[in-house]
């Protein structure tokens, strides 16, 4: 079976909610959305305090290249457009609406059936996905349109549709997959058409079976599309370890998937894409795994974009007594929220909840120079090099050794029998570099 | 016979000795002789050689800039925006003035030296001290959170607001401290902010390592007295009071106290320009939330007490 060669690691799958189907929370009261859920430029409002909207009107628009468009997700008043705390616990512009009734905006399709003949031409989709703010759902959210316009000069031959999801404990991807396949199917086509490729593949680790299996019994009514099982590792769902293991190809340093031809998008968001290229329908809504050991109920929740997570982990069972911390996203990439009433954006794939005593890093040690880090990286860096060359402040020789490569995987700090915080010290590092790198080119 | 023999024999080769080591201190004087004139003639050359290259990149340097030099305090720590004190030392004789210039450090004494010594004119400068704009002890912001990542602040503040959750609040964990290369600073443990010693020569390095700008280079004051707002929040009164007791939270009180026009107000907050500030001390018994301190001053009649309810905020 299929892997990426150098690095990895082998953290514990924990996929307890695999077997929760995706459940509808209901709508709640007031829906916080941020305008900036995205990588890239914030969206400028377009609506006012008092307006009343509608969901899947638009009310804030992306305007610059790499932006992307936010809808309301419910239809209510708008209460004030203001600086509300995120994860981070930094305040950010947002629109909060409070919900009045669950009224969509006209032309938006909500019916279950299955629309299958794409009429789209391949420039009307990549308007159309622009139009409705889909971004990339695997948790980078970058604009899926820029991914979508192919620069003059290069072509693409695959495209890769990313079910890998390698984190832990999440299963949103999974839960899609096997309930909203032929859905993605449609989807994947669609993307095709837009790009003008042939071919894509369905990347998929073998713990996940039962979505390999189902949507192989799919295939036969949409062709040129394969599905690979990957064997389990982690950060296969990284874009250019999950295109060295499916194509044996190779990114180079500092460049784009599509240098080798190929483009790759999430499961998530080949749904997102079906339902705005044959529905009409807005990004507004996304599948969001609560999970964790002590959880009465770990889910699956179709959630609206701006419900708090405090709702979430309520319908889930509310918080157990010894938690510890609460995790946005998963384990390995996901960070700590500061706040249980930080909404839930486009990016959000998970929510954890640690209990106690798995909830603190290892106490920090001195570095043993065992040099485990610079085995599982899959990026073939050296993490202890670059974290002390960071602390020390030597920031150019951090550039020499390629910092801007590390995608932030966390494996380093994972392995660490130190417990060094490794990633932190690179982090620190890649945002001076890029500095300096921003600097010279002006 | 045969004795004989042996002798003649015995003769001879002491002969042969006796020739033969002549022979050996005659070559031995000639390989003395070669080196010598070889290897003299050779430094020659190379001495010529390094004679004229020394002439031909000759750079003259100007003596004085060794004198200043001399009189600056050597720490090397940019505080006057100079590479070092040899950098600086380069600069003053360059410019032959000492418009601008200050070495924090020295101070107006060292800058005194130098003018006489070049013959220059200098300004008194009032001497200056970083003050630490933030209250926001562990008491007066409560954590909320833990933190547990790597413990420097210009890493937190890049991952979150702080555990009090103000975001232009003290992270505590001393970037500024293991900046400062006079031993001026250190972390208070009880408060978890850092104090700044009388012996900080302002160089402004611990300015530099905060990543939230809390810290800011002000005048030292007359017998060591400043007032100055503690605090940098610029968010709406009753968001920063939520996160922190001391908060300014933006009220305009001190302004109107204020007769010499000292008190800026921007953005929800309160800023004592120290220029223009008297220190009458007519505004810290105003602020609602005791945000405004003072310092070194001898103890005053004691406040009425319900100047510290907080005021109504927006």
């Amino acid at each position: 079976m299929k892997t990426f060669k150098s690095g990895g690691v082998h953290p514990p799958e924990n996929k307890i909610s695999q077997s929760a189907a995706i459940e509808v929370l209901p709508v709640p009261e007031t829906v916080t959305i941020p305008i900036s859920q995205h990588l890239g430029v914030p969206a400028n409002p377009v609506v006012k305090k008092g307006d009343s909207v509608k969901a899947g009107q638009l009310i804030a628009k992306g305007e610059a290249f790499i932006s992307a468009n936010v809808h309301a997700s419910v239809s209510g008043t708008v209460q004030k457009i203001d600086e509300v705390a995120d994860s981070s616990g930094y305040r950010k512009k947002a629109i909060v609406i409070k919900v009045e009734g669950d009224e969509w905006e006209e032309g938006i399709d909500l019916s279950k059936d299955l629309v299958k003949d794409i009429t789209l031409s391949p420039k009307e989709i990549v308007t159309r996905i622009n139009e409705k703010g889909i971004v990339g759902m695997g948790g980078a959210t970058f604009p899926s349109h820029v991914k979508m316009m192919v620069p003059e000069g290069k072509k693409a031959d695959y495209l890769i549709i990313n079910g890998v999801e390698c984190e832990p404990y999440l299963t949103s991807d999974h839960r899609l997959m096997l309930e909203k396949a032929e859905e993605m199917l449609v989807g994947i086509r669609i993307q095709m058409r837009a790009l003008g490729v042939e071919k894509a593949i369905i990347g998929i680790e073998n713990n996940k079976p039962d979505a390999i299996e189902h949507i192989r019994s799919l295939l036969s009514d949409y062709p040129g599309i394969s599905v690979e099982p990957l064997k389990v590792k982690y950060p296969q769902g990284a874009e250019k370890q999950l295109i060295k293991a499916l194509l044996n190809r190779e990114v180079p340093s500092g460049k784009l998937p599509i240098e080798v031809g190929c483009v790759v998008h999430n499961v998530g968001t080949s749904v997102a894409v079906y339902e705005a290229a044959q529905k009409n329908k807005p990004l507004v809504e996304r599948v969001v795994t609560v999970t964790g050991k002590g959880l009465k109920s770990p889910s699956n929740f179709l959630v609206r974009i701006g419900t708090p997570v405090s709702a979430l982990i309520e319908a889930a069972g509310g918080i157990p007594e010894d938690t510890g911390k609460l995790v946005n996203g998963g384990p390995m990439m996901g960070k700590a929220l500061t706040d249980i009433n930080t909404p839930v954006t486009k990016g959000t794939s998970g929510i954890l909840l640690f209990p106690e005593q798995e909830a603190h890093r290892k106490p920090v040690h001195n570095c043993i120079r065992c040099g485990r880090c610079a085995g599982i990286c899959p990026m073939g860096l050296e993490p202890y090099l670059l974290a002390v060359l960071a602390g020390n402040k030597k920031f150019e020789d951090c550039e020499d050794e390629n910092i801007m490569d590390c995608m932030e995987c966390g494996s380093c700090l994972y392995i660490c029998p130190s417990g060094r915080p490794l990633l932190d010290q690179i982090r620190t590092g890649k945002s001076e570099v890029g500095k300096i790198m921003r600097a010279r080119h002006k | 016979m045969f004795s004989i023999f042996a002798r003649i024999t015995t003769q001879e080769s002491k002969t042969h000795d006796f020739f033969h080591s002549l022979t050996k201190q005659k070559q031995v004087n000639e390989i003395t002789l070669i080196s010598v004139i070889s290897l003299g003639s050779l430094g020659t050359i190379a001495a010529i050689i390094l004679y004229m290259v020394a002439q031909k990149f000759k750079v003259i340097e100007d003596p004085r800039i060794d004198i200043v030099e001399e009189k600056l305090p050597g720490a090397n720590c940019g505080g006057c925006g100079y590479a070092g004190c040899r950098a600086l030392a380069e600069e003053i004789v360059r410019k032959e003035s000492l418009d601008g210039i200050n070495c924090p450090p020295g101070g107006n004494e060292v800058m005194a030296e130098i003018a006489t010594a070049l013959g220059l004119e200098t300004t008194e400068q009032e001497p200056t001290i970083a003050v630490v704009r933030c209250s926001g002890s562990k008491e007066n912001a409560p954590p909320k959170v833990k933190y547990e990542g790597d413990m420097t602040c210009a890493f937190s503040h890049s991952l979150f607001s702080g555990e009090g959750g103000c975001p232009s609040g003290c992270l505590g964990y001393g970037d500024c401290v293991a900046s400062c290369d006079f031993d001026a600073m250190y972390m208070n443990d009880v408060t978890g902010l850092p104090i700044v010693k009388e012996n900080c020569v302002s160089c402004g390095a611990c300015v530099k390592a905060c990543p939230r700008n809390i810290i800011e280079i002000r005048k030292r004051g007359k017998k060591d007295r400043r007032i100055f707002v503690s605090c940098i929040n610029v968010e709406k009164g009753g968001v920063a009071r939520k996160n922190c007791k001391v908060a300014c939270i933006g009220c305009g009180k001190c302004v109107k106290e204020c007769k010499f026009d000292a008190i800026i107000f921007e953005n929800n907050l309160a800023y004592i320009d120290f220029n223009k500030c008297t220190l009458c001390r007519k505004c810290p018994p105003v602020c609602p939330t005791n945000a405004i301190h003072e310092l070194n001053f001898p103890p005053k009649k004691p406040r009425p007490e319900n100047k510290t309810e907080p005021a109504k905020a927006e």
